[in-house]
């Protein structure tokens, strides 16, 4: 086996450490934390993005590493920091399912990414196509993320996670999607922000509390 | 010139009602914008049946014979309900469940939730197909939870979030068909995207990969469309969201998270020379037609039941769309126009008939053909044509899909009857008591809008008797279009 060459060491790296944050957010209970953690995993994104733009001088990767730094490095942390301050909303309660259990299920889950992405990393031509089941495995874990959390909150981190893993993948087994799409893509995040933002006052004007417990009113055979 | 509209005005519109979507001649404005859309969609519309095919904006859109008809069906639902929710909701404000701030970003929103499903069906680029998607859902979470009520608020999170992790794993199977079509048209960036450019090339894409993309594109876009067991979002967002919300959900959205997992479908079929992709649509469907069946039984909520039905009619399209072959695709195209005329219209009915009562329970719900002889019939006949009695359209377009049933796949016939027979008398023995039984209930302070119901009305009864010529030329064109294994 040959020897890789340095950037694509440091893309692997990086990739692994995606993988670990994905771990971490799912052990993670304090929400500030947890935006924290999205904001790393944004900026361990923006650098793969550069660096696969510097080694296949493509320009709209390098517009594409901007975008996420701005996006999901600034723009994004900013806004939900905002909300869990004026909203106080600061803890997650007890997940549905402990955090040692989450991590078990959280293994198996990796195990799974990776057996579903092999048919298609055996397919690609990237330099990237071995990061293709972390790709997979953030997706993944980020799902359970969001189905282990009871506050609205935590659960929007997970979908942004998830996003991030929708992002990761694109990269990693096509060096990213059209720059039309990746534009459009970032405005619907963007906007879906704004929208959040606007209904989670409505809930809060509502019941008191962004906890997700009040949600069961709307079930069958009431 | 026309495309331009077509996307332009509602876009136009939404702009402009969101400044002055509080004012009394708002509901006229919006009126209008939808009636420049539906001018410019049936201009296209004539165009595209005498010249075939035409691409817009560097192939980045397109009209072909299987989007035409839909783009020309939500632009004129989009215009009935337009006109149905002037006095609708003239009559929610006085009854205080609305103040002029909500009106504002209803309009508003309303608009671009039309340009986020007209760029849906007319985008050439499977990429912006999600991104229009994922806008339409966007655009209309704030419209369900309009009246800020407990209900319409989990209702409104449910549905966010929901058809956001469904839409995610929608462009995901977007991110493998790019990278499927990659190896056989090139890093040519977009056109590897394009569906006119897929369609071309699509006997040479990898089947592995394009299957495990089909799973991520029917489970993504299949959510939207309401396919058990992804419906869960579906009852709630039509009951709590405000009426003309629930039509043109259930009318035109549903339809256009169908036309997107179709789109896919033929690209998929191209590539794969298995029945897969038709076997996982017919078992959807079934599952989706049954379990809705049995869920009728259950509802209390007059806005529930017809969601649940929606779920059911969704199903049986996305059955016959599997099973494919020339008469089971023009059936399935025909059911898509009936469905969404007649669900709107009945939506329409059902929206006035609880305003009547104050309530949506169907058991406060009694006696509309004494007190209210229009909306008591318009919900009665509604009933009757979506329960596919003859001589409506969906009595056509299901007499075909289950004579097709018959020839392609007979096991599938008496689950399809089964089924029909248990939605039909549990819709019906709900239906009757709202509409006969001892009279109560006050005028409505406004003339209810009763043209929409009965103009789609007839045009379902129409359908059911005569097809015209050029709309069965469209249907058989699309119907080759899609084609099927």
């Amino acid at each position: 086996m040959n020897a890789l060459s340095l950037d694509l060491q440091i893309l692997n790296a990086l990739a692994a450490l995606l993988l670990l944050v994905s771990f971490a957010m799912l052990a993670q209970r304090r929400i500030v934390a947890l935006v924290n953690l999205l904001a790393f995993q944004g900026a361990l994104l923006a650098a793969a993005t550069l660096l696969l733009a510097a080694r296949t001088h493509e320009t709209h990767l390098y517009v594409s590493a901007a975008l996420t730094l701005a996006l999901k490095v600034i723009v994004l942390p900013r806004l939900l920091h905002r909300l869990i301050r004026r909203l106080g909303v600061y803890w997650d309660t007890e997940p549905l399912l402990n955090i040692p259990g989450t991590m078990l299920v959280g293994l198996v889950v990796v195990v799974f990414a990776f057996g579903v992405a092999q048919p298609v990393a055996a397919l690609a031509s990237t330099a990237t196509r071995s990061a293709i089941g972390i790709a997979v495995a953030v997706i993944l874990l980020a799902f359970l993320t969001m189905i282990t959390r009871r506050k609205a909150m935590s659960q929007v981190v997970g979908f942004l996670s998830m996003e991030n893993g929708l992002f990761f993948g694109a990269m990693s087994a096509t060096y990213g999607m059209p720059m039309i799409v990746e534009l459009g893509i970032a405005l619907d995040v963007l906007v879906a922000m704004l929208v959040l933002g606007v209904f989670f006052f409505q809930i809060r004007e509502q019941f008191d509390s962004l906890d997700l417990q009040h949600f069961e009113s709307l079930k069958e055979e009431r | 010139m026309e495309f331009a509209l077509l996307l332009g005005t509602p876009l136009a519109g939404a702009l402009i009602l969101g400044m002055v979507g509080a004012s009394r001649q708002a509901p006229a404005l919006n009126i209008a914008f939808s009636l420049v859309t539906l001018a410019a969609a049936v201009s296209l519309a004539v165009r595209v049946v005498g010249t075939g095919s035409l691409g817009f904006l560097h192939e980045q859109f397109f009209i072909d014979s299987f989007n035409v008809f839909l783009v020309a069906l939500t632009a004129f639902v989009g215009l009935t309900t337009a006109i149905f929710s002037r006095p609708y909701m003239r009559v929610e404000i006085e009854h205080g469940r609305l103040n002029a701030g909500r009106l504002r970003l209803y309009h508003s929103m309303y608009q671009l939730f039309m340009t986020t499903m007209l760029t849906a069906l007319t985008t050439n680029n499977l990429g912006l197909l999600w991104v229009a998607m994922e806008a339409a859902t966007l655009s209309t979470v704030l419209l369900v939870t309009l009246y800020r009520t407990a209900g319409s608020l989990e209702a409104g999170w449910k549905y966010f979030i929901l058809c956001g992790v469904g839409i995610a794993q929608a462009l995901f199977g977007t991110i493998l068909v790019y990278f499927a079509a990659e190896k056989v048209l090139g890093a040519a960036g977009v056109s590897a995207l394009l569906w006119t450019h897929l369609d071309a090339v699509k006997g040479q894409l990898e089947p592995a990969v394009m299957s495990l993309a089909f799973v991520f594109l029917l489970v993504g876009y299949g959510t939207k469309v309401g396919l058990a067991p992804l419906h869960n979002w579906l009852p709630d967002a039509h009951a709590e969201g405000p009426t003309p919300i629930s039509a043109v959900l259930s009318g035109l959205l549903l339809n256009v998270a169908l036309y997107a997992v179709v789109r896919c479908k033929v690209l998929v079929d191209g590539s794969l020379h298995s029945r897969l992709p038709a076997q996982m649509l017919m078992g959807f469907g079934l599952t989706s037609v049954l379990l809705a069946a049995f869920f009728l039984w259950r509802q209390r909520d007059i806005k529930r039941l017809f969601a649940y039905s929606s779920i059911e009619h969704m199903g049986i399209i996305t059955f016959a769309f599997g099973m494919g072959g020339p008469v089971a695709i023009f059936a399935a195209l025909l059911h898509m126009t009936v469905h969404s005329l007649t669900k709107s219209a009945i939506f329409f009915a059902a929206g006035h008939a609880a305003q009547k009562c104050r309530s949506q329970l169907i058991e406060r719900i009694h006696g509309l053909a004494t007190t209210n002889p229009a909306i008591g019939w318009g919900l009665m006949t509604g009933a009757l044509a979506i329960l596919g009695m003859p001589p409506f359209g969906v009595f056509a377009s299901e007499f075909l899909i289950l004579t097709s049933a018959m020839k392609q796949q007979p096991w599938a016939t008496p689950i399809l009857l089964l089924a029909l027979a248990v939605a039909f008398a549990a819709v019906l023995s709900k239906v009757q008591p709202m509409v006969f039984g001892e009279a109560s209930g006050k005028r409505l302070p406004h003339s209810p809008a009763l043209l929409p119901v009965f103009t789609h009305l007839a045009l379902v009864l129409l359908l059911g008797v005569f097809i015209p010529p050029y709309l069965a030329q469209w249907y058989q064109s699309a119907a080759r279009l899609i084609g099927g294994p």
